[in-house]
């Protein structure tokens, strides 16, 4: 037996070295935790009624004060909200809760790519929000509220926010590269066409400065396509068309020739790369809605204040954008009913763009000032309050499936990854997506 | 030794917790003679039962949390069921299994499982054995390498991952600028085959190889000295003596690793979910690195096909029987031949 004896000092110096790695241990563990925190909101009167809101990402009625003034409006009622950061692990926990009709909280939110999918197997299990009192249909935009709604006219869940598109771009690598930096110049120089944006990416790379690219992402510039068109992965009578949509064909290959063409930064989106390359500026232009302008601030930092400005989209197109439901199972039903009218009134969501910067889907708060002359003092005071409101309002009625969400995101992170970094063909791209697609929907 | 299985404990005599009685001899009273055999009926029962009752919560637990959810995933896997309404099912037989069979996913799947399994488990055991071998000989401060090296098996997954994920980048990963700083050109690590499944066994090797090494410490402080007492009087070196009394010594303990590592080789999942970032379960563009595990995750969680997703824990379960059937068998072998 070989065993070293330990003398008191040399044991002194082990537990020193344990606590040390112990507590280093810890702190590294703290931050990666698990998905979920929960916030409680203090405040509040003595509180005879708690509804709990159960949501995903950042919707922000929290931080933007919106719960305290609900509270303070209704002494009686008290809010909570449980958070769990990405919809993909929220979503099949809400499933899983609405089959068994347990663990919902009072009002959950569900985003757009799965508002489809819940109210066609989950409408029995949702309040009809069309008659809770203060509910106007004619507040919010048309397409907006017949998302929420199922086919024999149920209101499953308000609209919260929307994504109308605009490009953020560089202007700073825009001078460089020899193109305008004027926002409207830049919008005009490839108004109304995705393949005008393509040339002025061409334009961009003779020239480009370093070793920037135009575009992030190969399937950045599918999703800003894509989003653009009313018809995508499913046709109007809910059958899954992906295969032979024209939509779905123009913006694969505008997407694959941007690959192609060496235009991107061959990044994935929402990546640690993506952000590092936010910080080192490695590309010119992303398409970004309202909600990623935030986004893009904290990951370019202060160094690239004033440099990023917002034009115009070659065409309007929706990103993202959330919905409210309050299902049968929960304790304070019409309570939750009226919480989710008021958060989703044009006045708060107006409140909510002010402070949070998500963009309102009810119509009526693209007039009022706070939306209507918004400027954002990071993007050089860009007037992101008409840019986003002339978008909007040209969104076109999208089409929505039960399935989009896995069939675009089997096309990007399969199809358009294996052309954009792995260097395959357009062809081997799309097939493989479609193999992984088929796969997927096959039940 | 002190893995050899097969050596409980010795069984206990009948009673053989009870306090021994004092034989009786004063005669008594009926009435006292029924209480003292219906005390004693009590006393057998008690002694009889109350094991069970005291060893009944695990097994409650194990009913409860173990064995229902697999014979329920079992259930599960026959049916025709999606996570958008889990309480409708549609008989669908063998379908779940059998299609199997032509997917071309499972293989993919199964093949990346075995491979990473491989090249993770192989070289974190042999460093582990040398690992151990180093920490045998006397040390100055010896109780801290042992610590320490215990470390990256404390670190959670998702920590110890996302450094790897940074430093196997393409753009500004460290790997990449080492390698440039000797001339080699940057590798994109997650988009090769190789490279991706390297990456993730690299994760693996990093948190699993100190607690095997203590594994096998704990098993060489077992091997009694004189071994090597007598090894070195015959003249053996080192080398020799690792070879010759530390390896056989070590058989069973292993074997014993090479189970754990085995089943935990075929589980994997949390790596190479992580190492892709925030895409999701598809395990890399080409699925170059989806595991098992991570294919089962996909069908469950993402695509919502919780029938599908049950056929494919309950091969993975069949799979690892089979190992763990092969390992019983090379095991009993082993022991014969010694």
């Amino acid at each position: 037996m070989r065993r070293s004896t330990g003398s008191y000092r040399s044991r002194a110096v082990v537990l020193a070295a344990v606590a040390a790695l112990g507590a280093g241990l810890l702190s590294g563990c703290a931050d990666d935790g698990d998905d979920s925190k929960s916030g409680k909101s203090g405040g509040g009167g003595g509180g005879g009624t708690t509804i709990t809101m159960g949501l995903f990402g950042t919707f922000g009625f929290e931080e933007a004060g919106l719960y305290d003034e609900y509270m303070k409006l209704h002494p009686d009622i008290k809010i909570e909200q449980t958070v769990i950061e990405r919809n993909e692990n929220y979503y099949p926990q809400l499933l899983n809760h609405l089959s068994t009709g347990s663990g919902l909280a009072d009002v959950q939110g569900i985003e757009i790519a799965n508002i489809t999918e819940v109210g066609q197997t989950q409408a029995a299990k949702f309040v009809d929000l069309s008659k809770t009192e203060g509910v106007k249909k004619e507040n919010w935009l048309d397409w907006k509220w017949q998302q929420g709604t199922t086919k024999d006219g149920k209101t499953i869940g308000l609209g919260t926010d929307i994504g109308p598109m605009a490009i953020c771009y560089r202007k700073d690598l825009f001078q460089k590269a020899g193109l305008p930096t004027d926002r409207e110049k830049v919008g005009q120089l490839w108004s109304g066409d995705w393949n005008k944006y393509l040339e002025a990416g061409e334009k961009y790379m003779k020239k480009a400065p370093g070793d920037t690219t135009f575009v992030d992402a190969a399937s950045g510039v599918y999703n800003a396509v894509i989003s653009s068109s009313a018809e995508r992965y499913y046709d109007k009578s809910g059958k899954v068309v992906y295969k032979d949509s024209p939509a779905v064909k123009d913006a694969w290959d505008i997407a694959t020739k941007a690959a192609t063409g060496h235009l991107t930064a061959k990044l994935q989106q929402f990546q640690k790369t993506w952000d590092q390359a936010f910080a080192n500026g490695k590309f010119a232009t992303v398409a970004c809605p309202p909600w990623m302008l935030g986004y893009i601030q904290e990951k370019a930092g202060d160094k690239a204040k004033n440099q990023w400005d917002v034009a115009a989209a070659p065409k309007p197109g929706n990103w993202g954008g959330s919905f409210l439901g309050v299902p049968e199972a929960g304790k304070h039903k019409e309570e939750a009913a009226k919480l989710v009218a008021w958060l989703t009134a044009p006045e708060q969501q107006a409140k909510l763009f002010a402070k949070r910067g998500s963009w309102p889907s009810a119509v009526a708060s693209y007039s009022l000032p706070k939306v209507s002359t918004a400027k954002h003092p990071y993007f050089d005071n860009a007037p992101i309050g008409q840019i986003f409101t002339q978008a909007a309002k040209g969104i076109p009625v999208q089409v929505l499936g039960p399935k989009d969400q896995i069939i675009a995101s089997n096309i990007a992170d399969i199809g358009l990854l294996q052309v954009d970094q792995q260097g395959k063909s357009p062809e081997e791209g799309w097939k493989a997506a479609t193999k992984s697609i088929d796969n997927a929907l096959d039940q | 030794m002190p893995t050899t299985s097969g050596t409980a404990a010795p069984p206990a005599g009948q009673g053989g917790a009870a306090p021994r009685r004092a034989a009786e001899t004063s005669p008594l009273d009926p009435r006292e003679q029924r209480r003292r055999e219906r005390l004693s009926r009590r006393y057998r029962r008690d002694i009889r039962w109350s094991p069970y009752a005291f060893i009944a919560p695990f097994f409650l637990f194990f009913a409860a949390f173990g064995l229902f959810p697999l014979l329920y995933t079992g259930w599960a896997a026959l049916h025709r069921v999606e996570l958008t309404d889990p309480t409708h099912m549609e008989w669908a037989g063998m379908h779940n299994f059998s299609r199997l069979w032509d997917d071309e996913f499972f293989w993919n799947a199964l093949q990346n499982t075995f491979t990473i399994g491989v090249i993770s488990t192989v070289p974190q055991l042999v460093m582990a054995l040398g690992l151990a071998h180093l920490l045998n000989y006397k040390l100055r401060g010896s109780m801290f390498f042992r610590v320490a090296i215990l470390t990256p098996y404390a670190t959670s997954v998702a920590a110890a991952t996302l450094v790897f994920v940074l430093l196997f980048g393409r753009d500004y990963g460290m790997v990449n600028w080492a390698l440039d700083a000797i001339g080699i050109d940057p590798i994109d690590w997650q988009n090769g085959t190789w490279t991706s499944q390297l990456a993730v066994s690299t994760i693996v090797i990093w948190r699993w190889t100190g607690y095997n090494a203590l594994i096998y410490l704990a098993a060489m402080q077992a091997v009694p000295g004189d071994l090597y007492e007598s090894a070195a009087l015959d003249g053996a070196s080192r080398w020799q003596q690792f070879v010759h009394v530390t390896i056989p010594s070590l058989r069973p303990t292993i074997l014993f690793t090479v189970v754990v590592s085995t089943i935990g080789a075929t589980q994997l999942f949390g790596e190479p979910l992580l190492f892709n970032g925030s895409a999701g379960a598809t395990g890399g563009a080409d699925h170059q690195f989806q595991t098992l595990g991570l294919y089962m995750y996909e069908q469950g969680w993402v695509n919502l096909h919780l029938g599908r997703a049950s056929a494919i824990a309950w091969t993975m379960f069949l799979i690892l029987l089979l190992i763990a059937a092969v390992n019983w068998l090379v095991s009993r072998r082993l022991r014969k031949s010694q």
